[in-house]
């Protein structure tokens, strides 16, 4: 069953087009990551959906409900802010318990729910406590614990890790994980952050410019990313790219390297003329290995940016920079000649005019 | 060089820990001297004040202006208070004082409370033209007060106001209107947008927000409007004189009544002591509020 769903989404703010036209149909239990750079429009579709902003024209339904007017307490919607935006003036159970207060709900089934969401979150010690005595992973979780006690049909989440420090994001984020497992709400997240996005997700929508550029699992998407915009965004370091010709044999012709493509998945079978080749650093085999790959190229590492769990190398290949990530294990130091093997398999193409995969 | 890496200053001490800075360095010098001689300049005339307030007349008229009070009396302030002459009546300030209190209460409170609900309606519930409305309003604050004196003489007279406490106090609160507003609608924007927003989804309304979330969190700005505004209304003389009766005149005016008649000899002291009385409320209102003023509320409401 769909559990929201958006449809000919239109917002603009006085002439700028916000988000154009859009369509987004999300299955209810099902984990939503909207995921793009900072401007594409992603909070502002977060918005319309929590009913926070007006939309121009489209309509939005949640659990095939038309919500386009309802006002965001009548939508079954929780929402998590980046910045937590607790009360400062109440405590934490006063946070909790604000939004079911407003409903005018019996105090027997506040406390109710404020203590089942207390234990769920494990913030029962910190119920007496003012905002301001908590710390910022504490904060969230009371953040998350005010959607929690209204027992909402679907989460949103606007960028909840952004300000926490690496290590409690990290913990954060498998918590949230654990929480989507355990409660099977829909969960709709936005972020800018890829690693959040593949981790968390269902189903990653890429925006940009206000239109999603690919909508599909984290697996799709780093595997077969529909378009160069898609490819260059996900991925760390980002994806190596090789302008050249595909002639008529199916061979991919960059500078005096060229590559079969006989093994890759064409969408039509086949292509001819200008394209882009793309190639994942981590997919690059070196070493004794790489004399056994399709396409084999020697490169001299020009920079090496060691990680402790991998290696970074930075090459040239033709004239196009070049990044490889290997075993960290692996001693590789600047100046050294290295064999490169590549796979055609591994490899995304697209259109040089399009930037469509194909 | 090795041997020879420590630093040695010029008094031959090794540096370690906080740099010694000497109290009579000329930096010091030339700070404290400043800060001194205009402490001076601004403390001389309150002085003057106190010790001739506390004076009687034959001391006075000796003329040394400067000298403490042979003969300490407080016989000034008790005249200043319940005594003075303004005109026909001799009841001193003390009629002004209740006047003015009655004047300030519902002006004050009033202005605050429509400019909150204004500024916060400005900030948070964006209206189509609301940034228009607010222009305007801001407008309101560049009009000289003289040129639309003789208007509002009138609009008073036609709603039956005019020489009546309410309808000063009705000028009060309308003039009071552009930069109350001005102040708290900006800081209403400065508190973060996400807490507005949270507050929404929790299904709270206009007042709800208003009063649970944004008041709790404004004691700071409340304090500044309130001092602005008991300073403003109780120092006001323009207002009081013109749009009041000589019955329910602000301390301002019978101050300016008792120190301008002229009946035999011009009583310095008397004078003074009644200068300060009427100067009193707005001090006690600054210093018991300064506190607030600085604190901050807003703490823990987001990251940090």
């Amino acid at each position: 069953m769909t559990s929201v769903s958006i449809q000919n989404l239109d917002l603009n703010f006085g002439s700028v087009n916000v988000l154009k036209q859009l369509n987004l149909s999300i299955e209810e239990g099902e984990f939503l990551v909207l995921l793009g750079a900072s401007g594409c429009g992603k909070s502002t579709l977060l918005n319309c959906i929590a009913g926070l902003l007006d939309v121009s024209d489209g309509q939005i339904f949640i659990n095939g409900k038309n919500v386009t007017w309802a006002e965001p307490s009548e939508r079954g919607i929780g929402m998590v802010f980046q910045s937590y935006a607790l009360y400062p003036q109440m405590t934490v159970k006063g946070n909790l318990s604000f939004g079911l207060k407003n409903a005018r709900m019996p105090k027997q089934e506040i406390e109710a729910r404020v203590a089942r969401a207390a234990e769920i979150l494990q913030i029962e010690p910190l119920l007496d406590r003012k905002p301001g005595a908590l710390s910022g992973g504490q904060r969230q979780r009371v953040a998350i614990g005010r959607a929690l006690v209204r027992d909402v049909d679907v989460f949103l989440f606007d960028e909840p890790l952004s300000n926490l420090d690496a290590k409690l994001r990290a913990e954060l984020r498998v918590e949230i994980k654990r929480l989507h497992q355990k409660l099977g709400n829909t969960m709709i997240y936005v972020t800018h952050d890829q690693v959040e996005a593949m981790t968390l997700a269902d189903r990653i929508a890429i925006m940009r410019g206000g239109l999603v550029q690919q909508l599909a699992s984290p697996d799709e998407i780093y595997n077969r990313p529909a378009n160069k915009y898609v490819a260059d965004f996900i991925g760390s370091p980002a994806m190596n790219f090789f302008e050249g010709q595909i002639d008529a044999d199916g061979k991919f012709n960059v500078g005096k390297l060229t590559i079969d493509l006989k093994n890759y998945d064409f969408a039509d079978g086949t292509a001819k003329g200008e394209h882009w080749l793309g190639y994942r650093p981590e997919h690059v085999v070196l070493g004794e290995a790489a004399l056994s790959m399709p396409v084999h190229v020697e490169a001299v590492a020009d920079i090496v940016e060691p990680m402790g769990s991998d290696t970074l190398i930075w090459t040239k290949i033709e004239g196009h920079d070049f990044r490889i990530r290997t075993d960290g294990q692996q001693k590789v130091a600047a100046g050294d000649r290295l064999v490169v093997g590549m796979d055609p398999r591994f490899a995304s193409i697209f259109d040089k005019t399009t930037e469509e995969r194909v | 060089m090795a041997n020879n890496a420590k630093t040695i200053s010029a008094s031959g001490v090794e540096p370690r820990g906080p740099k010694p800075r000497p109290m009579l360095s000329p930096r010091n010098i030339m700070i404290y001297g400043t800060l001194f001689i205009v402490a001076i300049y601004y403390a001389l005339p309150l002085y003057v004040m106190v010790v001739t307030s506390l004076k009687g007349m034959p001391e006075i008229r000796l003329g040394n202006i400067f000298a403490p009070p042979v003969e300490v009396t407080f016989e000034p302030w008790v005249k200043a208070w319940a005594e003075a002459c303004t005109g026909l009546n001799c009841n001193g300030l003390s009629q002004g004082f209740w006047n003015s209190v009655k004047i300030l209460i519902p002006s004050a409170a009033l202005s605050i409370l429509i400019a909150s609900i204004n500024g916060y309606a400005l900030a948070n519930w964006k209206f189509k033209g609301s940034e228009v409305f607010f222009t305007i309003l801001i407008f309101g604050a560049f009009v000289p007060y003289q040129v639309i004196i003789y208007p509002i003489v009138i609009i008073l007279r036609e709603l039956n106001l005019f020489g009546k406490l309410g309808g000063l106090v009705m000028v009060h609160v309308i003039f009071g209107m552009p930069i109350l507003t001005l102040l708290f609608r900006n800081y209403f924007t400065s508190l973060p947008e996400e807490l507005f927003k949270a507050a929404r989804v929790d299904g709270a309304g206009f007042w709800g927000i208003y009063f649970r979330i944004m008041l709790p969190m404004s004691l700071p700005i409340f304090v500044v409007a309130l001092i602005l505004q008991v300073t403003g209304i109780w120092n006001d003389f323009l207002f009081g004189v013109i749009y009041t009766k000589p019955d329910n005149y602000p301390m301002t005016v019978q101050l300016n009544n008792i120190v301008n008649s002229v009946q035999g000899v011009k009583e310095y002291n008397v004078n003074m002591a009644a200068t300060m009385l009427t100067g009193i409320v707005p001090l006690i209102i600054y210093f018991a509020s300064g506190k607030l003023f600085v604190r901050g509320i807003a703490a823990g409401a987001v990251k940090g």
